[in-house]
């Protein structure tokens, strides 16, 4: 059966491919940001994860405002990136596996999670810039199941609904027979806002109550309207439904084993945190 | 326009519409001979994708809010400004009426 390793967290600003295709990792500017995966990194490699479940938001490279789906998980067995037109250099392909994601589908629908469902989609740096992050020099060795979820086109689904998405998307991989290593990421955030006179908000206390309720009391951050986390966090920073449907999606005991936190990075609070998840024995032994 | 945060504007669905056009060809920009198009007659380009006044004097102007207030959104509007070589710290200030660099020291006060 698979089993759900854990998930990773992590902001996803564009700036950070440039700094990663102009080998900034070491400037001081940078430093404070990337050595927090160096955790991750030594994670990944015990760890060994065959699979990647990435829960992101499209910027306008697969949805334009023409068609905006709430949820959309991908089906294929190849995800492109390409040129989203701000200057990050295009990431190589991202292997998929189809077959868990028509599982995760046909248990989303089940579960009254209507989603739209793509056999062709774009991943942008939403996506690929955490996996560099996770496997420098594009080595990443996981296929991804994507699931894009609207933060960009109000109504956004609710902090609530986001984590039950996630806890749905759970309960599938734990019934998919294949014996596969199956870990959850959750990317953008955390309070930033690029746009209007409030352009540069960031909320240091906000973004340190989300990452201290994450692991054990999500609940908590589900009281949340999504018009709570655009004051409290920007109006970028609502991202964070990324990381409450990753969260979600970790069934078990779950606990925090690392998290890095630094302002700023672009615009950005940027945030590395890493979950571990456990199945407790009674489940294990059924 | 449903702005009940001080100085954050939802993008909502009056903002969709309001921006349809605006945003449309900012998504065209996707497209490396498209921003060579803009470059090149950013009149012309601007009329094929039916801007309206309001969006067209915003464009020219190189006014952020004022692109915004006519529906722009700033993930579209992010990559008309990758053609200006603006970033987001430049839009940011503009937005602010800062300086770069003092909305640079902003952000970097905010996490101290």
């Amino acid at each position: 059966m698979a089993r759900i390793i854990g998930g990773v967290a992590t902001t996803h600003v564009p700036s950070i491919g440039k700094a990663i295709a102009e080998k900034k990792q070491n400037d001081p500017y940078w430093k404070p940001f990337f050595k927090g995966f160096d955790y991750v990194h030594y994670w990944l490699a015990r760890e060994k994860p065959d699979i990647a479940v990435v829960f992101y938001n499209d910027h306008g490279l697969n949805f334009f405002l023409d068609k905006i789906p709430t949820f959309a998980v991908g089906a294929a067995t190849e995800y492109k990136n390409q040129d989203e037109g701000w200057g990050i250099p295009v990431s190589r392909a991202v292997g998929g596996d189809p077959a868990l994601s028509w599982h995760i589908i046909n248990n989303l629908v089940a579960d009254e999670f209507d989603v739209t469902m793509c056999q062709e989609m774009l991943v942008d740096h939403a996506v690929t810039i955490p996996l560099s992050l996770m496997w420098p020099g594009e080595k990443w060795t996981v296929k991804i199941v994507p699931i894009s979820i609207n933060t960009v086109q109000h109504p956004l689904p609710s902090p609530k609904r986001c984590l039950n998405l996630g806890r749905s998307v759970g309960r599938a991989i734990e019934t998919y027979p294949e014996d596969l290593r199956v870990m959850i990421v959750g990317t953008g955030g955390l309070s930033h806002q690029l746009d209007g006179k409030r352009a540069g908000f960031i909320n240091k206390e906000f973004d340190r109550l989300c990452m201290d309720k994450l692991a054990g009391a999500p609940e908590a951050l589900a009281r949340y309207s999504v018009h709570d986390f655009v004051e409290e966090a920007g109006a970028q920073g609502v991202e964070f439904l990324n990381w409450m449907a990753m969260r979600g999606a970790l069934t078990g005991e779950v606990r925090e084993v690392h998290r890095n936190y630094h302002v700023p990075i672009s615009n950005t609070a940027a945030a590395t945190v890493v979950l571990e998840n456990r199945v407790p024995a009674e489940r294990r032994a059924a | 326009m449903t702005q009940d945060i001080p100085g954050t504007t939802m993008f909502d669905g009056e903002q969709a519409r309001k921006g349809y056009a605006l945003n449309r060809m900012c998504y065209s920009f996707n497209s490396a001979e498209n921003r060579d198009a803009f470059r090149k007659d950013e009149e012309g380009y601007c009329r094929q994708f039916a801007l309206t006044a309001e969006q067209r004097a915003a464009v020219k102007d190189r006014n952020v809010l004022a692109m915004i207030a006519a529906g722009g959104n700033v993930y579209y509007l992010a990559k008309l400004a990758g053609i200006f070589g603006l970033n987001v710290q430049d839009i940011g200030a503009q937005q602010t009426g800062t300086t770069v660099e003092e909305f640079k020291q902003k952000l970097a006060a905010a996490g101290e």
